[in-house]
């Protein structure tokens, strides 16, 4: 018997007491304390290389383009030179120059900050309605709910790509900003469902109804309470939606009704491959900008996966 | 069964009269009236105020809306194209016919490429197949329309020459003949694969996980212990139940292509609404434009009332009494 056991009489029985010391304590309430969603993410990435390595080129892509987009001058890139159209790549232009003797990769640089830009910016806002909302709506359920959802229904089945490039043909002087806040008023509904799905059946557990006995104000236990238990979910939806935004975005600019032409896009530069002639024969025109887009999309969806595993403990590798 | 169906019907009213509203409103923001594409510098000023008049558009704005209304439902008069010099009802009728056989062809193929997978990644579960099938499900999903149009046009048209790289049917061919159903065919199966690729990854995913959770079901377990061969049990036991949900899924497939269409057929130049939607903006033809929008509003509400009803039929415990 060690030191830390003691018997104790018992009635009829004797019962063996493991006597907890402070060291043993410790290794308990590590054992049974819930990792934090942090660590999770960092267990999930150790475990999932791809992941990682998806984690590190978007870094790399996002820091070259920032940095890159800092140093050259928007108006200096878009100066027409028609000295130098269509040049080939070549040592002058890494990547050669289109119509109006514009390099593409400086197009490229800034095209690329810019759609990331409009990406993020659609996602936080249409995060933050969605999450506001959704919550609200989710929380005290009854009438407004209704009204809320009718609407959402009603916004799901609209022509969304169709409303949006009348809207911008329809707006005078269009702007970015214009864009972003036609692309918020169709894209918020996507996250204020998921919210209200999550918020709702977590108004149901015991910690709300205890929190609601004792007084608690409502909207500190929506957003001190019900947030941080949904935020994983919000998290990876974010990520995922922040690909599905710029997917969006250049599309648009693609079809020639998203960022005004003055503006250098990814979306403007794939969308050379429609002008005759350059689908085949002036790849350079249109390939680095699609493949930027490609890869892009795909590693930040996978990071988002990855994510998304981290947050659903059934599906984690790590 | 009926009443859910009714319900449905009568929901989508209000719907299609708000739609027609932000229709009618931007048609009014638009620059420019009906008869901008007829004014010369020698028409008179007064000319063009009496013809104004006489077209209503001094009304004021509701009786437009009602006028406009009135018009579509009861003669099925959506104004006039100036840039293609014809009704638009007729214009966008020719186009409509496109979009939906390529649709149509699209839809087959989702299911012919969708199902094999599906079933046999959830089958093989952590086979090379399935993770094979999974990888592809990601790219597919990850990747935007108009990528994987553009690669495909490059490598399938313009490098290996399989197919044609725009147009619905070459010149020459009698309208009618066995030879031009095959022309058209062959121009739509490039866009209908590449509609097809990004189309797959819901069905895929949902049968994959469909057959993994049915292999530990009773009656799957019943029906092997039966002595039905194992290649039985699943074309027919676990396919018949799996494939049910994803039956229902069709409206919205149809409504995902649909929205899609504007991106696949610009890029094909293949003459269907989306490619018309394109022109007629970029010509600022703006009857033909509300009518698309209206028309693309309409087909989704219908594509989303079918799935609704599909899903009734097939899950009784959503129809509502």
């Amino acid at each position: 018997m060690s030191k830390n056991e003691v018997n104790v009489q018992t009635g009829n029985s004797k019962v063996n007491v493991k006597i907890v010391t402070s060291e043993d304590e410790k290794a308990l309430k590590a054992l049974s304390e819930v990792p934090s969603f942090h660590e999770v993410l960092k267990k999930e990435f150790k475990v999932d290389k791809l992941a990682t390595v998806c984690l590190i080129i978007l870094i790399i892509i996002f820091a070259a383009v920032m940095i890159g987009s800092f140093i050259l001058n928007q108006d200096e890139v878009m100066k027409i030179s028609l000295r130098n159209k269509f040049k080939p790549p070549s040592k002058e232009f890494i990547l050669g120059t289109d119509i109006g003797g514009r390099s593409i990769i400086g197009q490229l640089l800034i095209g690329g900050r810019n759609s990331i830009l409009i990406g993020f910016a659609v996602t936080i806002l249409t995060t933050i309605i969605g999450t506001i909302v959704g919550l609200i709506v989710g929380y005290y359920g009854g009438k407004v709910d209704n009204i809320i959802m009718r609407i959402c229904d009603f916004i799901t089945v609209l022509p969304t790509t169709l409303l949006i490039i009348t809207f911008v043909v329809v707006i005078p002087n269009y702007n970015m900003g214009h864009f972003i806040f036609i692309m918020t008023i169709f894209y918020w509904v996507g996250m204020t469902r998921l919210v209200r799905s999550k918020a709702l059946s977590e108004s149901r557990r015991d910690y709300v109804n205890a929190s609601k006995v004792m007084g608690t104000n409502d909207f500190k236990i929506m957003f001190n309470g019900i947030l941080p238990n949904i935020s994983s979910i919000i998290i990876c939806d974010l990520i995922l939606s922040f690909a599905g935004n710029i997917g969006i975005e250049t599309g648009l600019t693609f079809l020639g009704f998203g960022l005004p032409p003055s503006t250098p896009s990814l979306g403007t530069l794939v969308g050379y491959a429609r002008t005759p002639g350059a689908m085949s024969d002036k790849l350079w025109l249109w390939l680095p900008a699609s493949l930027f887009i490609l890869v892009m999309m795909l590693c930040i969806n996978y990071v988002g996966q990855a994510v998304k595993r981290a947050s659903d403990a059934k599906q984690r590798l790590g | 069964m009926w009443k859910t169906v009714l319900r449905r019907v009568l929901l989508m009213i209000p719907q299609l009269f708000i739609l027609s509203i932000i229709v009618f409103a931007l048609g009014q923001a638009m620059p420019g009236d009906p008869f901008t594409g007829l004014i010369t510098p020698q028409t008179k000023p007064e000319a063009i105020e009496a013809l104004r008049e006489k077209a209503g558009l001094n009304n004021p704005i509701p009786v437009q809306y009602k006028d406009w209304m009135v018009r579509i439902l009861r003669d099925g008069n959506f104004g006039q194209s100036y840039t293609y010099k014809m009704p638009v009802s007729t214009l966008v009728g020719n186009r409509v016919a496109n979009t939906l056989w390529l649709s149509l062809l699209t839809v087959i193929l989702i299911y012919l490429i969708a199902i094999p997978l599906g079933i046999n990644a959830g089958r093989y579960q952590d086979s090379a197949f399935d993770k094979g099938v999974v990888i592809y499900n990601f790219i597919s999903y990850a990747i935007p329309s108009f990528i994987l149009g553009l690669i495909f046009l490059l490598v399938f048209g313009y490098k290996l020459h399989w197919f044609p790289t725009g147009g619905s049917v070459d010149l020459g061919f009698k309208k009618g003949t066995f030879d031009y159903a095959m022309n058209k065919l062959y121009h739509m199966i490039l866009p209908a694969i590449t509609g097809a690729v990004l189309g797959t990854t819901g069905t895929i995913q949902y049968l994959r996980n469909e057959v993994i959770d049915a292999k530990t079901q009773d009656y799957v377990k019943t029906a092997r212990s039966k002595g039905v061969p194992t290649d039985k049990v699943y074309s027919h036991h676990i396919f018949r139940n799996s494939f049910l949900p994803i039956a229902a899924f069709l409206g919205f497939t149809i409504t995902g292509l649909l929205s899609g269409s504007v991106f696949i057929e610009t890029i094909f130049s293949y003459p269907g609404m989306g490619e018309l939607f394109i022109s007629s903006i970029n010509s600022r033809d703006y009857a033909v434009m509300n009518t698309l929008v209206l028309l693309y509003g309409f087909l989704t509400l219908l594509g989303s009332l079918l799935s609704d009803i599909i899903m009734t039929i097939v899950d009784p415990r959503i129809r509502i009494e």
